[in-house]
C-alpha cells in the first residue's frame, strides 16, 4: 500500500537490524524508553524485538491513553452517566477499563446508563443536536494528538450555541510525564529502572513539534528520537539512539520528518490555547500526582465544561487489589511481574488498564508476545 | 411495494396471511411452500443428513455487495458446505421491525430467493413475527439448512494434525469492511464489496479432490484468527501462518490501517480454510482455484507441535507474533 507497506519492508528491516547490531557496542546495554503505547504495539505487532540484538531492550513508558486514566476520574464518568443521566460520548478504548470494584463503562451501560461509543468529536456534536432535550457528555481522553478535536468541539459547541454539550475534560501532555519519569526516585536514585534513551511519539510532536523535549533532554542527559509508528520507523530511531548514546550526545533528534517540525503544528497549538489552560496539577495512574501535566477548560468555556457543569461526588476510588498497572507505567516492572498477568487478567478479563487498550503493555505482551514467555 | 411493515402482519390474520401470499410467497413460492401447511414433508435422500442453524442480526441491512437476505441463505450453506454437504432445503424464520418498509422487505426476500436459487436450496417452511418500533432491527432472519453429506465424509476441527497445511481461499476482511463502509455514523468511500456467496460448491471440489481433508471452516465473525484458535484449541495443535501469503485487498488494508482494525479479525462470508496433509495441499490449492470463489486461493501456513492451542505468524517484517483470540468483539453486527 503507497506509503504504508513501505515502511514495512522486510529486506530494509534486514538491513536496518545489521546497521543495529554493528552500531550497538557488546560491552554495554541499550535501555530504551518507548514512551507512547503506539509504539509497544508497533514493537510487539511486528516482532521488532525479534530483530534487535540480546542487548537492546525496550523499556514500556506510560503512553497509553486509558492506561494513565486514574481510576477516580472513570469512576466519575460512569457517575456522570449513571447519577446524571447524560449522554455520556467516548472513544472505545475507554469502553472497557475498570473502575473501582472493577465496574466499567460497559457495565453501566448494560445497566441502562447512556454510554456510546463514537469515533470523533463531531459525532459527540451530532449527537448533542440531535438530542436537544438530553445533555451530552463528551468525555474527552488522550496527549496532545486527540486534544486539538476537543479544542474544535468546545469553539464548535459555542458558535452553535449547543447549551446541551459538555467536555470531560482528561487530556494529559507527554513532556510533562517525561519529565517526571526522569525525576522519580526510581530513575534517578535507586536505579530500579535504567532508562539511556527516549523514543518520543511523533503523533504527538506533530501536534506540540520538537522542541518541548530540548530542555530535559539537555538537563538530564538523555537523547530523545521523535519517532515514527511503522516498524521501519521504531528501528531508524533505535539506531539514532543508540549513535547519540554512543557518542556521548543527548540531543532531540528528529527521525519522524516527513511529518514533524521543530515548531510543530502551530494552528493546532492555538485552538487548544484558546479553550484550555495548565492545570496545576493532575493525579495519573502509576506516577502520581504530576505538576502541570494536565489541562483544563478555560473560563470563557465554562459553561461547556462537565465539571463545572455537574456536581460530582468524586467518592473513594480504588485500584484493583494486586495489580501491577501503576509500576508496568512507570517501567519499573514488566507486564510479566504480576501476579495477575495471565491468570486472572486477560483481554477477556482485564483486571487493569493496561490490559484493555491495545496500546496498553499487558495487552501486548500478552496478544502478541506470550509465546516468548512458555519458551523461556 | 408500498406501505411498511405494522403489528397487524403479525397478528395472524389477514394481514398477515395477505404479506405471506404478496410477498414470501411471491419470491419463495415453491409445491412445499405453497401448501401453506406449517411444517413440511420432505423426502431424506441417500447418504447422511447434515443440519445447522444460522442468526443473522446486521445492521445496516444492505450493504456494498449483498444485503440480509442473500446473507441468511449463504450462511446457512456454508456452515452445511464445512461439513462437506450439500444444501437441500431450508426454514426461515423473520422478525420484522414495525415500520420497516415494505419495499425493503421485497428486496431482501428476493434476494434470498435468488441465493437459494442459486445454492440449488428451496425454502420449505418460513415464520413470521412483528415486533414493536425500537424492539429490532428493521428485519431479523434465522435459517435453518438441511443437506446431506457423501458416505465417508468426516470433517471436524479435531481432526487437524501437526504438519498439516493451512490453506485460504481468498483475500481477507472484505465483508467486514463492505459492512463497516455503509455504517451510519462511519462512512466512507470505498471499492470493497461483501465478499458473501455460497461455498458448497468449492467444499465440494475439495473433497473430490482430496478426500481424506481435515477441516474445512468458514471465517465469519472474528475473522480467520479466530477461527483458527478455535481449531488449535479443539484439535490441540499450534499454527504458524505466514503473513506474507495471506491475501489482504489494498482497500481492506487502507480501511484496516485508518480504524485500527486487524484484518485477520474481521469478518468474512465467502472464505473458507481448508486444513489437510501437506502432500495433498497442492490438490486441494487446485481444487479452490478452480472455483470462481477461489481464485486467490493460497496456502497460508502449517499445524505444528509446539504451542499447543496457539497461532503465532511470521510477520511481513521478519518478527513473529502471537495471533489471539479477539478480545471483545471489533464492531458489533456484521453478520
Amino acid at each position: 500500500m503507497k506509503y504504508i507497506s513501505e515502511f514495512r519492508d522486510r529486506a530494509l528491516a534486514d538491513k536496518m537490524a545489521a546497521a543495529i547490531a554493528q552500531a550497538a557496542r557488546s560491552d554495554r546495554t541499550y535501555h530504551l524508553m518507548e514512551f507512547c503505547g503506539g509504539h509497544t504495539h508497533a514493537i510487539f505487532r511486528y516482532g521488532v524485538q525479534d530483530l534487535m540484538p540480546e542487548n537492546v531492550n525496550f523499556v514500556h513508558g506510560p503512553g497509553c491513553p486509558v492506561c494513565v486514566l486514574p481510576v477516580r476520574r472513570l469512576d466519575d464518568a460512569v457517575e456522570l452517566a449513571e447519577r446524571h443521566g447524560v449522554i455520556l460520548c467516548t472513544y472505545g478504548d475507554m469502553m472497557r477499563v475498570p473502575g473501582t470494584k472493577r465496574r466499567s463503562l460497559i457495565r453501566a451501560k448494560a445497566d441502562g446508563a447512556d454510554i456510546r461509543m463514537v469515533y470523533s468529536t463531531m459525532d459527540a456534536l451530532k449527537i448533542a443536536r440531535d438530542n436537544p432535550d438530553r445533555q451530552v457528555v463528551f468525555f474527552a481522553i488522550g496527549f496532545e494528538t486527540t486534544t486539538p478535536p476537543t479544542a474544535v468541539a468546545i469553539r464548535q459547541a459555542q458558535a452553535e450555541g449547543l447549551g446541551n454539550f459538555s467536555v470531560f475534560c482528561n487530556h494529559v501532555l507527554t513532556p510533562a510525564a517525561i519529565q517526571h519519569i526522569l525525576q522519580s526516585p526510581e530513575v534517578r536514585e535507586l536505579d530500579a529502572v535504567k532508562i539511556d534513551g527516549f523514543l518520543g511519539p511523533s503523533h504527538v510532536s506533530s501536534i506540540i513539534g520538537s522542541e518541548p523535549y530540548e530542555f530535559f533532554a539537555a538537563e538530564f542527559e538523555k537523547p530523545v528520537v521523535i519517532a515514527g509508528f511503522e516498524p521501519l520507523d521504531v528501528m531508524q530511531s533505535v539506531l539514532m539512539l543508540i549513535q547519540q548514546i554512543n557518542d556521548g550526545r543527548s540531543a532531540v533528534e528528529n527521525q519522524y520528518t516527513r511529518v514533524v517540525e521543530r515548531g510543530g503544528n502551530l494552528k493546532a497549538q492555538e485552538l487548544v490555547a484558546d479553550t484550555l489552560e495548565l492545570r496545576t496539577d493532575f493525579e495519573w495512574r502509576g506516577l502520581g500526582a504530576v505538576p502541570y501535566s494536565a489541562l483544563k477548560i478555560r473560563e470563557k468555556y465554562a459553561a461547556f465544561d462537565a465539571e463545572r457543569r455537574f456536581e460530582i461526588s468524586s467518592k473513594q476510588s480504588r485500584e484493583i487489589k494486586g495489580c501491577e498497572c501503576p509500576a508496568i507505567l512507570r517501567g519499573a516492572k514488566k507486564p510479566t511481574d504480576c501476579k495477575l498477568f495471565g491468570t486472572v487478567c486477560t483481554p477477556d478479563n482485564p483486571m487493569g488498564s493496561c490490559m484493555v487498550s491495545s496500546e496498553g503493555a499487558c495487552a501486548a505482551y500478552w496478544s502478541y508476545g506470550r509465546f516468548r514467555e512458555s519458551a523461556a | 411495494m408500498k406501505g411498511a411493515v405494522d403489528m397487524t402482519h403479525g397478528g395472524g390474520g389477514r394481514a398477515s396471511a395477505e404479506l405471506i401470499r404478496d410477498l414470501f410467497q411471491k419470491h419463495l413460492g415453491n409445491e412445499l411452500l405453497n401448501k401453506g401447511h406449517d411444517a413440511a414433508y420432505i423426502s431424506a435422500p441417500a447418504g447422511r443428513l447434515v443440519t445447522t442453524v444460522d442468526a443473522h442480526v446486521i445492521s445496516p441491512l444492505f450493504f456494498p455487495g449483498g444485503d440480509i437476505g442473500a446473507l441468511s441463505v449463504h450462511g446457512a450453506v456454508n456452515d452445511l458446505a464445512m461439513a462437506g454437504a450439500l444444501p437441500l432445503y431450508l426454514t426461515a424464520g423473520f422478525i420484522l421491525e414495525e415500520g420497516l418498509p415494505l419495499a425493503d422487505l421485497d428486496r431482501i426476500v428476493s434476494s434470498m430467493a435468488a441465493a437459494a436459487r442459486e445454492a440449488g436450496a428451496k425454502i420449505v417452511a418460513g415464520d413470521t413475527k412483528v415486533v414493536e418500533r425500537g424492539k429490532g432491527d428493521g428485519v431479523f432472519i434465522t435459517t435453518t439448512a438441511i443437506g446431506v453429506a457423501p458416505a465417508g465424509v468426516d470433517i471436524s476441527p479435531e481432526h487437524a494434525r501437526s504438519g498439516m497445511k493451512v490453506l485460504l481461499s481468498g483475500s481477507i476482511g472484505d465483508h467486514g469492511v463492505a459492512v463497516m463502509s455503509s455504517r451510519e455514523n462511519l462512512e466512507f468511500e470505498s471499492e470493497i464489496v461483501s465478499d458473501s456467496a455460497s461455498l458448497h460448491e468449492m467444499a465440494a471440489a475439495i473433497l473430490a479432490a482430496v478426500p481424506n481433508v481435515a477441516v474445512l471452516r468458514d471465517p465469519t465473525r472474528g475473522g480467520v484468527a479466530t477461527a483458527l484458535n478455535e481449531i488449535a484449541a479443539a484439535a490441540g495443535v499450534g499454527f504458524v501462518l505466514d503473513e506474507a501469503a495471506i491475501p489482504v485487498k489494498l482497500g481492506v488494508r487502507g480501511a484496516c490501517e485508518l480504524l485500527g482494525l486487524d484484518p485477520l479479525y474481521v469478518a468474512n462470508e465467502g472464505k473458507m480454510l481448508c486444513i489437510c496433509p501437506a502432500e495433498q495441499a497442492d490438490a486441494a490449492l487446485e481444487a479452490m482455484r478452480s472455483h470462481p470463489c477461489g481464485a486467490e486461493a493460497a496456502i497460508i501456513g502449517e499445524a505444528v507441535r509446539e504451542d499447543a492451542g496457539m497461532v503465532r505468524m511470521r510477520t511481513e517484517f521478519g518478527g513473529v507474533r502471537v495471533v489471539d483470540w479477539l478480545a471483545g468483539e471489533q464492531l458489533p453486527r456484521i453478520c
